[in-house]
């Protein structure tokens, strides 16, 4: 992602605050963070996960829970959710990896769902009152984060932090292996990568992220509860990256800002809003497959360059009868 | 509680009453999916939509139309909603999954989800998710039978029945007839069939519509049971994935067998941990996926 | 109304003596109303708690102190976390002076917590726990019109006391369930009764066969239902689907009229229930459920008009102290006594708990009703200090 973009996005979010909620702009870049998280393992890697919620939950419980019964500071509770997540991401990659396409999706789905009962049942997580009143803190033992503005700044440095590592996945020799697979899998293999290993990587590093996403929104709202991680939060986070574009850096950013603010502003709307955000599902599917940004991108590409235009990214095609 | 002999006894019919309504459904997502390669998120919705067109058809079709002694009561209903509804998926389907079939069939995961949010989210606007409880049950079909160990509202037992009267005339229609043999054939290798001089494109539209209508059934059925809100179908839509890959995505049969024996397992499963019984499936099926992908009764694909 | 004129009165000569006395945040009054618009306890609150808001502020004059009185309303959906959200934002952003109704146990407890923390009072009319007077109490909040300990006191004495020894609890799975459960359970040891067991279910059920089969093999007398709402009505209809009111009795433990209107009086006749007030129980509250009826097209659940006396008394309490500051309109509440349609000789604890009789109510045969709404007779009263935890035995916090 080149200089520009990122000064522009840095300064956007250093002055936001002036002019919007704070509290809700950290929901923003939460979700933000968990759409980007997302994206490294369907835009890039090519690899439809229907369980994501499960990683953004159970960092959000681990966090709360750490920061309000055994009393961790803020940024240590988001780094032990975002390492619980990682480490759940490591154990259902290794299941999930082993099958293609919508198997894929589906075991992804069931294991969500089995973290979901644990949320429900377990006796530290509330169930259905959900963990309640985990305290703001005091990042790094300093900074009062009950201060809306600090709070706000803090989590501005988080998804910065997150976003900026995504991006440096996504432009190493690493994130361009991820590319390949998602290309065309089996090339990848006869190259002699070892795309097993490079996929559970992707797996982990993407849950370990979206667990930081999750943590972080429990320290904003002081809440982790059962919608966390429910099945509904996983097919919000493909809508989100998909509205914005798949496997565009900045796509899924773009598609989490317009899903949680579409939702906050037709709020007074009752269910309307489901409605509406079922019918951009069901139009981008159809019409907009390359996302916000991803139309942007391929409009800037053919109005402004000679070399031939690329062919729409697409979620990986199921090759046949793969018992990998 | 108890793990007397009526009490198990009595789980097992609950559990299956809710394995006839996992097959019905189950069924239909696997004769979708059979033919079309498309999951489809918006079965859940579509059987909601069924006991809505119920509702409606008794409770408030009359007003609008300013003939308000006109109910279509339970009956009827039967009959119609599945016609209805399936007219509105074979219209979803010409408009709009046509477009997705060159495409990774995920995309049409993606766009019946969006599908079922606007069902969904159309409807909760104007009925609470409590439940509203479906007035025209027949008066035929009230009451309970002594069946020894429990008293079982007849009502149930007539659920039971049509469903899997349903399930096997659908089995029979598909595995044993020449209709069904072009189905089947359509599945495998459309472009010969199409050759034959099939009208292929057509068969996928009246398939989708068929699907659809069984889901519609089954939400006309399970109206008077489990009371009729705009998530009814949600909640149950996952466990019936579960079922169908537990199954095998495009088997009939598989389809059938499973969702009545996860009904009962889930039943029994309610008298051990009754908070474990909905995970027990999901458990299975992760099982499934990883030792025989294809499911107990399914081919590779 | 008199009280209307005596307000009016009030509020003419405050305003003339001198605004400048009146100390209102953002120059009007904001009420917020945080109630479940679309879910299992709509009907209870709801769209109809909106309306008896709307009816208080209008029966007030439409300002207080001479400020305008602003309403906004928000479906929690029964999720805390949505709840507090909004919370956060309506205090912190839209200036609202007090959020009202709640109906959730859980949600109350968060919002009732976040407010408190912000200096905005909550008045909870809607939510059971006893929890939000106990171990969730907090300085701005009033919990006003009943709770999971008055309930029991009720409902399960007079059960225990007609022969209904051995219970069966089926409840629902969260902080209000849990509170009913174990408060019904002590009433019910203390009146030399016995818990056989019980059974969880999710919140918002729609199928409760097999529980109820549980509570059926159980063998028990009575078979408890700790759960509202449509969870309430559906185990209720289902419950007589499987033959158990053949041969156990069930104790709704929080019914509502609403409830009794959705199962209709052939399938509720003769369940006995606690409430804090019924529509019939004489001419003031007759007078404002026939207007409520008119306005809404149902009677007011004790929740709603609930609602309307404490929006009522909120407002007074502004007029009286001449400001909508938190700690000084809380400290009013607590230094009066409350009398109007609603309750009489009511007063306000140091724990936030209100103090008033509650009734014991039986629910009428098809018979027995002489007109639409006619449901239930009063077949007892049972005094404010016997309905509710005295002061000496609270946890809360506060109180040390």
């Amino acid at each position: 992602m080149n200089r520009t973009l990122w000064v522009i996005l840095v300064g956007a979010c250093l002055i936001a605050p002036f002019f919007v909620y704070p509290v809700f702009l950290a929901k923003l870049l939460c979700f933000g963070l968990f759409a980007c998280a997302f994206n490294l393992l369907i835009g890039y890697t090519g690899l439809l996960s229907f369980g994501h919620a499960a990683f953004f939950g159970s960092a959000a419980y681990v966090c709360g829970y750490l920061a309000r019964d055994v009393g961790l500071t803020p940024e240590l509770a988001i780094l032990s959710g975002g390492l619980a997540a990682g480490a759940i991401g490591y154990v259902f990659g290794a299941l999930a990896i082993r099958r293609q396409g919508i198997y894929f999706a589906m075991i992804t789905l069931a294991l969500a769902q089995i973290v979901f009962f644990i949320a429900l049942k377990a006796p530290i997580t509330g169930g259905e009152d959900g963990l309640q009143g985990v305290p703001r803190g005091n990042a790094l033992g300093l900074i009062d984060l009950n201060d809306t503005m600090a709070m706000y700044y803090f989590v501005m440095t988080v998804f910065l932090a997150g976003f900026w590592l995504i991006a440096r996945i996504v432009d190493s020799p690493f994130g361009q292996v991820l590319k390949a697979i998602r290309e065309n899998e089996p090339r990848a293999l006869s190259l002699g990568f070892n795309v097993a290993r490079y996929k559970h990587m992707a797996f982990v590093l993407s849950a370990a992220l979206a667990g930081v996403a999750g943590a972080t929104k429990t320290i904003v709202f002081q809440f982790a509860s059962l919608p966390d991680a429910s099945w509904h939060l996983s097919g919000e986070v493909v809508l989100m990256t998909l509205l914005g574009g798949l496997g565009t850096i900045l796509g899924p950013m773009v598609g989490a800002f317009t899903v949680v603010s579409l939702q906050s502003e037709l709020s007074g709307f009752g269910s309307w809003v489901t409605v509406a955000i079922g019918l951009t599902f069901i139009v981008c599917v159809l019409l907009f497959r390359r996302g916000i940004v991803g139309e942007l991108e391929h409009f800037f590409r053919k109005r402004f360059s000679t070399v031939k235009v690329d062919q729409k990214p697409s979620v990986r095609h199921e090759s046949t009868t793969e018992t990998r | 509680m108890s793990l007397s002999l009526n009490a198990i006894l009595a789980q097992a019919m609950l559990g299956l009453t809710n394995g006839a309504f996992y097959a019905i459904l189950s069924l239909g997502l696997a004769v979708i999916f059979g033919l079309l390669n498309i999951i489809n998120f918006a079965h859940g919705a579509v059987y909601m939509l069924g006991a809505m067109v119920a509702l409606i058809g008794y409770s408030y079709l009359g007003s609008w139309i300013g003939v308000p002694e006109l109910q279509a009561g339970f009956w009827w209903a039967l009959a119609l909603a599945p016609l209805v509804v399936g007219v509105f998926g074979m219209i979803i389907e010409r408009t709009m999954l046509k477009r997705l079939y060159q495409l990774d069939h995920l995309y049409g995961l993606l766009l019946t989800f969006g599908i079922a949010l606007v069902l969904q989210g159309f409807f909760l606007n104007y009925f609470s998710t409590g439940g509203t409880p479906y007035p025209a049950t027949p008066a035929v079909l009230k009451g309970a039978v002594d069946l020894g160990f429990m008293y079982f509202p007849t009502y149930r037992l007539f659920a039971i029945i049509a469903s899997l009267a349903v399930c096997f005339a659908t089995w029979y229609v598909i595995e044993r007839t020449q209709i069904g043999a072009l189905l089947r054939a359509g599945t495998e290798n459309p472009n010969l069939v199409q050759a034959f001089g099939v009208n292929v494109p057509l068969m996928v539209t009246l398939t989708y519509g068929f699907g659809v209508a069984l889901a519609a059934f089954a939400g006309v059925v399970a109206a008077p049971i489990y009371s009729i809100s705009p998530l009814m179908g949600a909640d149950l839509i996952i466990i019936v994935f579960a079922v169908v890959v537990i199954g095998g995505m495009g088997s009939i049969m598989g389809a059938i067998v499973t969702g009545l024996s996860l009904g009962m397992i889930e039943g029994l499963t309610k008298v051990i941990y009754a908070p474990a019984a909905n995970t027990v499936i999901f458990l299975l099926m992760v099982l499934v996926l990883l030792i025989r992908p294809a499911g107990l009764f399914g081919k590779e694909r | 109304m008199k009280t209307n004129m005596m307000t009016l009165a009030l509020a003419t000569a405050m305003t003339a003596s001198g605004a400048a006395q009146a100390n209102i945040s953002g120059d009007a009054v904001n009420i917020g109303v945080l109630t479940d618009m679309t879910g299992l306890y709509s009907a209870v609150g709801g769209a109809g708690a909106v309306a008896a808001t709307e009816m208080a502020v209008e029966d007030f004059g439409g300002e207080v102190a001479g400020k305008p009185i602003n309403i906004v309303s928000s479906d929690h959906q029964n999720r805390a976390d949505i709840a507090s959200s909004k919370a956060r934002e309506w205090i912190d952003n839209d200036g609202v002076d007090v959020i009202v109704e709640m109906l959730n146990s859980s949600v109350a407890i968060a919002v009732q917590k976040l407010a408190s923390s912000k200096g905005v009072v909550t008045i909870n009319t809607g939510a059971g726990t006893t929890a939000l007077t106990n171990e969730e109490c907090a300085p701005l909040g009033i919990h006003y019109v009943y709770d999971t300990h008055a309930l029991p006191v009720g409902t399960a004495t007079a059960i225990v006391e007609n022969g209904g020894e051995e219970w069966y609890f089926i409840t629902a799975d969260y902080a209000f369930g849990q509170s009913l459960e174990k408060n019904t359970s002590d009433v019910v040891k203390a009146n030399g009764g016995k818990v056989v067991g019980s059974v969880r279910h999710p919140l918002s059920t729609t199928d409760f066969s097999s529980y109820l089969i549980q509570a059926q093999s159980s063998g028990a007398d009575v078979v408890a239902l700790g759960n509202a709402g449509t969870d309430f009505t559906n185990a209720v209809r289902q419950a007589g689907e499987f033959g158990i009111t053949e041969t156990q009795t069930l104790a709704g433990m929080l019914v509502f009229i609403s409830d009794v209107h959705a199962l209709g009086l052939e399938t509720a006749q003769g369940l006995q229930y606690t409430s804090a007030w019924y529509w019939d129980q004489n001419d003031e509250a007759r007078a404002f459920a026939e207007r409520f009826l008119e306005r809404t097209g149902s009677m007011p659940s004790m929740v709603q008009a609930g609602l309307y006396s404490a929006v009522t008394n909120y407002l007074q309490a502004i007029e009286e102290t001449g400001t909508d500051e938190g700690k000084t309109v809380r400290a009013y509440f607590g230094e009066t006594t409350m009398n109007d349609m609603f309750h009489k000789n009511a007063t306000v604890q140091p724990n936030g708990r209100v103090i008033h009789d509650m009734y014991l109510l039986k629910v009428k045969s098809p018979s027995e009703s002489e007109r639409p709404w006619d449901y239930a007779t009063i077949e007892g009263t049972i005094p404010g200090d016997k309905a509710f935890i005295p002061l000496s035995e609270s946890t809360c916090s506060l109180l040390k």
